[in-house]
């Protein structure tokens, strides 16, 4: 078993892509590095925390990028951000069978605030681009930094997500969360509560990802083939349509309705009907899945 | 400026737009022609209802009334720091509201932004930044965070960000280095319905931000390196 959460981001597209397929765009050797951060004194990278290209997938083309954790936590500066809107806007002259995310990011990068919340929104813009012209956009989250902030929001753009147990998705992270309301509110040091509210196995039974799937790079690599060939059987739902988002807002409002009171993950587990919610933490993803896959909320 | 005085100056031919706990929703006449408005108000956290209401009313424009025009007013201290909001995947709700503005402008909508008083990070991202292009007022605040707080996370001293922040539009709030970055299209002053109007006239869904942060000289990069990814061939 090979640990996707553990590995870094080139070593992820080693794994879940088609071994020595990955050609990458604007490579750390072009040492293309943020203009903002050396003024602060902080740290560069060559890559600027993204690593992007084409590959193959199970033999289909797709275009591919990576965030890397290990850089200011996969945050999104201008650089890091225009590759990745460069990428999405390549798809649509390539035209890939597909576009694999790999997300870890803890959202805009603070050192160069404004420009990264511009890019983001760009990001969103382009991706959506993507799907507005028939490719799918699939998006895989079980980095060690999770994914946050405004990419959480890009990831939930996507196609469709898939996440490990340990992967976590959500907004505003709990720190802040703690530091603008207290740690009445949340509790950024209870990470039992933190893994209930933003993990995998939330998401999965919320309907917010569409696999659950162990720490496992070839598991990742067959979640993320499995949802593009099940794009590409419905090509009519790869783009955004007004039924399809009409369905989205009732799914959401239901959701409010019925769990909108809940405090905590685990009043909306055992209202879906869960049972034994109190040891779903411990079960292993196979098996939670097994338990779980007709009780949980989908689209 | 409040919604109301705002409204007022911004359609003076007549709107229909009233205020529920801070969501924003009404029609507008501009240049004869009816455009749908939505917003937020008293610097309203988005959460997850407010999120949805904007959403049901962009959605609401798409299914009745195609291509009319529709205008955000964006005025919100960002997402909801609440663990509540949290805990039902405010991101996805957030994610949503997006995605509808996006399928209005594919059908065919004009989507016009105005910030005219606050707008921070995840409250802007999926409403003016969602816009075919995003305006401003001169005293609205825009930003990720302040300086102080940046200051802390960053490790970086005040004075030192307060410095750097005058040379560099990045790191400080403000409509203006927004307008150098290209994230904001222009900031408004004087007569707001003519602006307005110019503006729907003017709407264009291409995403010509970065290459106006480029010629502004905000954004030096970004336009660059998304078209060196465009180009990107292998070395033979």
């Amino acid at each position: 078993m090979n640990s996707y959460l553990e590995a870094h981001a080139r070593e992820r597209l080693d794994a879940v892509l088609d071994a020595g397929s990955f050609r990458e765009f604007l490579p750390p050797s072009l040492r293309i590095v943020s203009p903002h951060l050396g003024q602060l004194d902080a740290p560069v990278s060559f890559d600027d925390g993204v690593a992007i290209g084409a590959g193959r997938l199970f033999g289909e083309p797709i275009l591919v990028a990576a965030q890397e954790g290990g850089f200011m936590g996969g945050a999104v500066g201008e650089v890091h951000g225009a590759k990745l809107t460069g990428l999405l806007q390549r798809a649509l002259l390539e035209r890939p069978y597909a576009v694999l995310l790999l997300l870890e990011s803890g959202g805009v990068r603070l050192h160069e605030a404004n420009a990264g919340l511009i890019a983001v929104s760009e990001v969103m813009r382009a991706l959506l681009e993507v799907r507005a012209a028939g490719i799918p956009v699939i998006a895989l989250v079980g980095g060690s930094n999770g994914c946050f902030g405004g990419m959480g929001i890009v990831a939930c753009c996507a196609n469709a997500i898939v996440m490990s147990e340990e992967g976590r998705l959500a907004m505003s992270g709990p720190e802040v969360i703690e530091t603008a309301n207290g740690v009445e509110e949340f509790d950024a040091r209870d990470r039992a509560l933190v893994w209930r509210t933003t993990g995998g196995k939330h998401r999965y039974l919320l309907g917010d990802c569409q696999m659950l799937v162990a720490d496992d790079s070839a598991v990742f690599r067959q979640a993320a083939f499995a949802l593009m060939q099940e794009c590409h059987a419905g090509v009519d739902a790869i783009a955004l349509t007004l039924e399809a988002l009409e369905a989205e807002q009732q799914f959401l409002q239901d959701r409010v309705d019925a769990f909108g009171a809940a405090v905590d993950p685990l009043d909306i587990w055992q209202k879906i009907g869960v049972a034994d919610a109190v040891n779903l933490p411990m079960l292993e993803a196979d098996v939670f899945v097994a338990a779980t896959a007709q009780l949980r909320r989908r689209p | 400026m409040d919604w109301i005085s705002l409204a007022g100056q911004l359609f003076p031919q007549g709107h229909t737009i009233v205020e529920q706990d801070n969501f924003l929703t009404g029609t507008a006449q501009v240049d004869g022609a009816t455009v749908n408005v939505i917003g937020s108000s008293g610097h309203a956290p988005i959460g997850v209802e407010i999120a949805l209401l904007q959403a049901q009313a962009v959605l609401a424009t798409v299914r009745n009334f195609p291509q009319r025009p529709i205008v955000i007013l964006v005025d919100t201290q960002g997402q909801r720091l609440r663990h509540r909001d949290e805990m039902l995947g405010i991101n996805s709700y957030m994610a949503h509201l997006g995605k509808c503005i996006a399928l209005a402008r594919s059908q065919g909508h004009k989507i016009i932004g105005l910030v005219y008083d606050q707008a921070l990070s995840g409250g802007f991202i999926t409403s003016g930044l969602m816009a075919d292009a995003c305006f401003a007022l001169p005293q609205a605040t825009i930003r990720v965070m302040g300086l102080p707080a940046m200051a802390r996370i960053t490790k970086v001293p005040l004075e030192r960000l307060t410095e750097l922040a005058k040379s560099n539009p990045v790191f400080a709030p403000g409509p203006v280095n927004y307008l150098h970055m290209g994230g904001i299209e222009a900031i408004w002053d004087g007569d707001l319905a003519l602006q307005m109007a110019q503006a729907l006239r003017d709407a264009n869904p291409q995403d010509r931000r970065s290459a106006a942060g480029l010629q502004r000289g905000g954004r030096s990069q970004a336009f660059p390196v998304a078209q060196a990814v465009l180009a990107h061939a292998d070395a033979p």
